[in-house]
C-alpha cells in the first residue's frame, strides 16, 4: 500500500487552481483552490473605519475574515455567525498578512479581507491565506512579498505535504498538522500552528520541506495575478 | 448611486436601451453548473452577467415538529455576504436577505415541489430536514429570481445520504429517493417610474419604485406573490407583470434542463 490514500509523494501537494480578479464588485479578490478545498477572498477599501475608536491615525488596518459557508463542510451544515473558530482563524489570518502590507498612506482606514470557503477537505486556513494575499496583491495594496501557505503533517513517521481530508483523519489522535505560511523573499514565517505530537527534529525537517512547495505556490499566485493582463496591449 | 447615473438609466430604459445592451423585458443568459460543491448534498453555481450565486443543500436527521410527526422539513436561507458587494456588512441578517429568503421558501412550500412525507425516517421521531443556502458571489442584482432558480436547481441535484442503524447520517450509505414534482421559479418584475423591467442589475435595482415577485409554475400557475417597494401597482401593471413572468419562465426552464 502507498503512504497516502490518494497516491500522492510526500512531498506533493494536491492539484492547485488560483484566479484573480472573480468578483467585480470587489476592490480586489480571488480563487484558490487545492484538491477539494476552495477559497474565495475579496477586498474592500481602503476605506475609512467604524467605529472611530478603532481608528489608528499612524496607519490603516487589516481586517481578515475567514468564514465556511454552510454547505462546505464535510458533515452536517455549519450554522452561520459567531463561532470561536472562525474568529480565530480570522485572527491569524490577518497576523499572517499584516507584515507585508504597507497601510501607512492610509491612517484612520480599514482593508477589509472577507475570505468565503465554498468547500473544504482540510487546509481551508491555508487556501484562505493564499486566496486573501492575491486579493490583496489585485486590489493593488502596497505589499513587499507575496504570502503562500500550506499545511506539513506526519502520516506514519513520515512527514508529507498538504493534508487532505480523509488523511486528517487517518491517525486514531488526530494526524499531526503544521500550517505554515511564509513571506517567501525572506523566508521568514508569518503564520505557525500545530496540532498532533511531533519530535523536535521532524519540525525543523518539517519546515524546510513545507519551503519548497511554499515558494512553488508563490510562483503560481504571481502567475495568476499576470495573468489578467495578457491581453493587454502596448504600442 | 449619483442622480447623473439614475437619471441615465432612466431616460435610456425609456428608449429600451439598458446599460448592458438588453431590452426591458429581456433576461441575462443563464449558465448553471449543478453539482459544482463537493461538500454540498445537491448544489449549482448560477452565473448570469456579472452576478454569480452559489445553492448548496445539507442534510440532517432531526425529531419532527409535534403537529407534523410524519414530514420532514425545509429550510431556505438566503446570506448576503459582504464578500459580495460593498453594501453589504456581516453581522445579523437584515430584511434585505430575511425577505428573499422567504419568498423563495413559500414558492417550494406552496407549490408542494417537496413531498415532506417522503422525507419521514420513523414517525414522531427522525425525519430529514433539508436546509438550503444561498449566496450570491458577486451581487449583480435580482437576488430572488437567481437565488430562487439556484436553489431549484440543486434541489433537482440532491441526493440525500444514507442512514446508521441508529437513524445518524452516514454519508458513505445511499438514502432515500429525492425528486421533485413541480419547479416553482419566483420572477421578479420591477417597476420604474411606469415601466416594467425583468432582471435587474444591482444599479437598476436602486431607481425601481416597485417590484412584484410571481413564483410561477407550469401551465401558467402560480403559486406565490409578494410586492415590494413604495410605489403602488396598477391592475393594469399587474397584468402586464403576470405575462413578462411566463415570457421569463420559458428562458430559465431551458437553462435549467440543460
Amino acid at each position: 500500500m502507498t503512504l497516502r490514500p490518494d497516491g500522492r509523494k510526500p512531498h506533493e501537494t494536491r492539484e492547485i487552481t488560483a484566479e484573480a480578479g472573480v468578483i467585480k464588485q470587489a476592490d480586489g479578490s480571488a480563487k484558490f483552490k487545492i484538491g477539494n478545498t476552495e477559497a474565495v477572498a475579496a477586498v474592500y477599501g481602503p476605506q475609512e473605519l467604524h467605529p472611530r475608536h478603532l481608528q489608528n491615525p499612524k496607519k490603516g488596518i487589516l481586517r481578515c475574515s475567514y468564514n465556511m459557508l454552510p454547505f462546505s463542510g464535510d458533515g452536517s451544515r455549519v450554522r452561520p455567525g459567531f463561532s470561536r473558530r472562525s474568529e480565530e482563524i480570522s485572527h491569524v489570518t490577518t497576523k499572517a498578512l499584516e507584515p507585508v502590507v504597507d497601510l501607512t498612506e492610509y491612517p484612520n482606514s480599514v482593508v477589509d479581507v472577507f475570505i468565503e470557503l465554498t468547500q473544504t477537505d482540510a487546509g481551508s486556513r491555508c487556501a484562505g491565506i493564499c486566496a486573501a494575499s492575491m486579493a490583496l496583491a489585485d486590489a493593488g495594496i502596497t505589499m513587499k512579498d507575496m504570502v503562500p501557505a500550506i499545511s506539513v503533517g506526519k502520516l506514519n513517521d513520515t512527514l508529507v505535504i498538504d493534508l487532505d481530508g480523509e488523511e486528517e483523519h487517518l491517525d486514531e489522535n488526530e494526524t499531526p498538522d503544521i500550517p505554515v505560511a511564509m513571506i517567501p523573499r525572506s523566508e521568514e514565517i508569518t503564520l505557525l500552528q500545530l496540532d498532533g505530537i511531533v519530535t523536535q527534529q521532524e519540525l525543523l525537517d518539517g519546515m524546510s520541506l513545507v519551503k519548497e512547495s511554499l515558494h512553488e505556490i508563490a510562483d503560481l499566485q504571481r502567475k495568476a495575478l499576470k495573468k489578467q493582463y495578457e491581453g493587454v496591449v502596448q504600442e | 448611486m449619483n442622480n447623473n447615473l439614475k437619471d441615465h438609466l432612466k431616460k435610456s430604459l425609456k428608449q429600451d436601451v439598458r446599460v448592458d445592451g438588453r431590452k426591458k423585458h429581456e433576461h441575462r443568459d443563464i449558465t448553471i453548473e449543478k453539482g459544482a460543491i463537493s461538500t454540498a448534498e445537491g448544489s449549482a453555481r448560477l452565473t448570469a452577467g456579472d452576478a454569480e450565486i452559489l445553492a448548496g443543500v445539507k442534510a440532517e436527521v432531526r425529531e419532527p415538529w409535534p403537529d407534523t410527526p410524519d414530514a420532514g422539513s425545509l429550510m431556505v436561507n438566503v446570506e448576503l455576504l459582504a464578500l459580495s458587494s460593498p453594501d453589504f456588512e456581516s453581522g445579523r441578517p437584515g430584511i434585505e436577505s430575511i425577505e428573499p429568503s422567504r419568498v423563495i421558501d413559500r414558492g417550494f412550500r406552496e407549490s408542494g415541489a417537496l413531498n415532506l412525507k417522503n422525507l419521514c425516517i420513523k414517525k414522531g421521531e427522525a425525519v430529514y430536514g433539508l436546509s438550503i443556502d444561498i449566496v450570491p458571489l458577486n451581487y449583480d442584482g435580482n437576488i430572488y429570481g437567481l437565488g430562487g432558480l439556484a436553489a431549484l436547481a440543486a434541489l433537482q441535484d440532491t441526493e440525500l445520504p444514507g442512514l446508521t442503524e441508529n437513524n445518524t447520517i452516514d454519508y458513505d450509505a445511499e438514502g432515500p429517493a429525492f425528486s421533485l414534482k413541480r419547479k416553482p421559479i419566483p420572477i421578479t418584475v420591477y417597476k420604474v417610474g411606469d415601466l416594467l423591467l425583468v432582471d435587474p442589475t444591482d444599479e437598476e435595482e436602486n431607481i425601481a419604485d416597485a417590484r412584484l415577485t410571481i413564483t410561477t409554475l407550469d401551465d401558467n400557475k402560480v403559486c406565490s406573490l409578494q410586492k415590494g417597494g413604495s410605489a403602488p401597482l396598477t391592475d393594469e401593471d399587474f397584468e402586464q407583470m403576470l405575462n413578462i413572468a411566463f415570457n421569463t419562465r420559458e428562458k430559465l426552464m431551458e437553462a435549467l434542463d440543460e
